[in-house]
């Protein structure tokens, strides 16, 4: 699909775009009409809250949307980043005097690992995606639980400069909201304009053709998932410096979030295409419309029903498309495939 | 041979095993009332487990089985409030499962979408439209004939009849009609299947008509047998779901299972987590196992078939595709 984007026509090119063009047509009516109806929503409370809500969903779901290029997918990231923010948690408690990128790394290290164990249950189990991070979402939840044994770790005991870290602002934005930017703008040039993001398309487009095309899918795979778990592991950072109290159920159900906040974003699931600034816009429209709701003051519980809706819909969307792209390439005697 | 046909005899045997040594070792397992309780955990991910083989077999999954569920009890408890009888209820939340599937089935086979991705938003949409439907508050006060006859007969549980009936309906279509045989042709080859005349799209939309209409029923039951409506109900039983079925051998690249061997699996997952529950075993602790669970079941037909495979070659070097 990608190589087709590339070959054939700025016409093609045109719609990818128009996609992302579609999500900030979206965020800027829902953005447009919550702040008329009722400008608070325009504060600088509410547009922190959803700055760095976005921050740390953006995150996983930049991890997320490399593993669903490959064509696999990881549900185990809102497990990981539970396992994180706890194992940070207890860490900082117990060592105050810790700085916080000592607990970055080892959030993001103790994800990494993970990730690396779903990647070579993928690769060398020859399991599918789907079915090892289900079962590792399960296994990584119930160590979480196992370990914390009902405590949880309370603002009070987690040291001040690390609560510190998820309030402060560097030219007026949250540290948070940097360390995301970060994250998006290296992994975004990365799968743009390098070999090695490439092949991840590649593999995605067609795992047959990357592997006769001497791509090693193996080290590719591992390292696609272990980058998806470390992110998830530093979003289990940002998730403690934000709220201060975790427990084991910290994250629980957010990859139903994140693999939303793909989806909507334009990534496909069947993998080969789609960026991880899809993904990042995705994530700001699902995080600014859990607060517009709340705005609006319309029933909270709409916003699960919506986020179902938008995935239909942008899958569904997507697949009109190209249908339509595919129709008139066929009209015009292109010779695609 | 064993890792290829055999993982579902695999899996009935080990649960056989798992039976007698719990019996043995864990104090009141075997006891007729602990059998009750165990029957009606089962009941829920034995129901939804029947059409997710089917669904499975042909290659496809359905993750919003759950929010179908839930969504049915949070309409049971809604019509309820408003002064319907449970005889009008019942069926018409199988109808409302019914058309919950046949809209996942609709993105699925006419727009041609990926069913995991379908059945993920509607998995969020299904539970959205519970909530908004109900709220968080719970309908409790259902009549005592209904939430007795689910929770009650000793020691053979009545829900034991309704899953027995249903499963041997499942198994026969399945293993015993060209119906059957079609849906592992579809999961096989899907190409080749359409050649043979079987036509994927319109069975894959009855399966998730069906798979709906069976969540739908799984909801009412889920209702009556904790007496309580509310749109939480059976939230992540998707996860065991699918997790029993592959458990029970079926391939999640479809065309291959057996409904013995789910309805093992499924055995196997809740006696597995009753006697550890009886053994002061944490819930929590319970998902480690689950999920271990899941991923060896995939892993251990793999590793099975390749050790066959070296020794394959080691005794016969000249037979190397013998696998």
């Amino acid at each position: 699909m990608t190589t087709a984007t590339l070959n054939l026509a700025p016409k093609l090119s045109l719609v990818f775009k128009a996609r992302e063009l579609g999500i900030v047509i979206a965020l800027a009516l829902l953005v447009g009409v919550t702040a008329i109806s009722n400008p608070r929503f325009l504060s600088g409370q509410s547009i922190r809250d959803i700055l760095l809500g976005t921050a740390i969903l953006a995150v996983l779901a930049v991890g997320q949307a490399i593993v669903v290029i490959t064509r696999n997918i990881d549900l185990s990231v809102g497990s990981i980043l539970g396992l994180s923010a706890f194992t940070v948690g207890t860490l900082l408690r117990d060592n105050p005097g810790l700085p916080v990128v000592v607990a970055l790394l080892v959030g993001a290290g103790v994800g990494a690992v993970a990730g690396l164990g779903n990647g070579a249950l993928v690769q060398y189990g020859k399991i599918p995606a789907l079915v090892v991070t289900l079962g590792t979402l399960y296994v990584i939840r119930g160590i979480t639980y196992f370990w914390a044994g009902g405590q949880q770790v309370n603002a009070d005991e987690l040291p001040g400069s690390f609560l510190a870290f998820g309030n402060a602002t560097l030219l007026g934005i949250p540290y948070l909201v940097w360390i995301a930017l970060i994250i998006l703008t290296i992994s975004g040039v990365v799968l743009r304009n390098y070999r090695a993001g490439r092949e991840l398309y590649a593999m995605g487009s067609s795992p047959q053709a990357a592997t006769l095309a001497g791509i090693r899918v193996g080290r590719r795979t591992l390292a696609a998932f272990t980058v998806s778990g470390g992110l998830a592991g530093l979003g289990g950072v940002l998730f403690a410096a934000r709220f201060g109290t975790i427990d084991a159920a910290a994250g629980t159900g957010l990859e139903l979030n994140v693999v939303a906040a793909v989806v909507v974003g334009g990534v496909a699931v069947f993998g080969g295409s789609g960026s991880v600034w899809g993904a990042a816009l995705g994530a700001l429209l699902l995080t600014t419309i859990g607060s517009s709701l709340a705005v609006l003051e319309i029933n909270q519980f709409w916003q699960q029903a919506i986020v179902g809706a938008l995935i239909l819909l942008a899958i569904g969307s997507d697949r009109l498309v190209a249908a339509r792209v595919a129709a008139s390439l066929k009209k015009r005697g292109s010779r695609v495939r | 041979m064993f890792a290829k046909r055999g993982w579902d005899t695999a899996i009935i045997a080990l649960t056989i095993v798992v039976l007698i040594v719990a019996s043995g070792t864990v104090d009141n397992f075997a006891s007729s009332q602990n059998f009750g309780f165990l029957v009606l955990d089962l009941l829920p991910i034995a129901l939804v487990a029947l059409p997710m083989t089917y669904i499975i077999v042909t290659g496809e999954i359905d993750l919003s089985v759950a929010s179908t569920l839930g969504l049915s009890s949070a309409v049971m408890g809604s019509l309820w409030n408003a002064g319907l009888s449970i005889e009008t209820i019942i069926p018409l939340c199988l109808l409302l499962g019914a058309i919950l599937g046949a809209v996942n089935g609709l993105f699925v086979t006419v727009l041609g979408l990926p069913s995991l991705a379908v059945t993920i938003g509607t998995l969020a949409l299904y539970r959205g439209l519970a909530f908004v439907v109900l709220g968080d508050g719970a309908v409790a006060d259902f009549p005592a004939v209904y939430t007795d006859w689910v929770t009650g007969g000793s020691p053979i549980p009545n829900v034991l009849y309704l899953i027995i009936v249903l499963a041997i309906a499942f198994g026969l279509v399945l293993h015993a009609t060209p119906i059957g045989r079609n849906l592992y042709a579809v999961g096989a080859s899907e190409q080749a299947a359409r050649f043979a005349g079987v036509r994927p799209g319109r069975t894959k939309f009855w399966l998730y008509v069906v798979s709906g209409a069976v969540a739908g029923l799984a909801g009412v039951l889920w209702t009556l047998r904790y007496s309580s409506a509310r749109a939480d109900n059976g939230a992540g039983l998707e996860l065991a779901v699918v997790a029993a079925v592959l458990l029970g051998g079926v391939s999640i690249f479809g065309g291959r299972g057996t409904l013995p061997g789910v309805l093992a699996g499924v055995v196997l997952l809740a006696s597995l987590q009753n006697a550890l529950r009886l053994s002061d075993v944490s819930n929590e602790a319970l998902n480690v196992v689950t999920g271990a669970l899941l991923i060896i079941s995939v892993l251990a037909p793999n590793a099975v078939q390749k050790l066959i495979q070296r020794r394959h070659r080691l005794l016969l070097p000249e037979r190397t595709n013998a696998s």
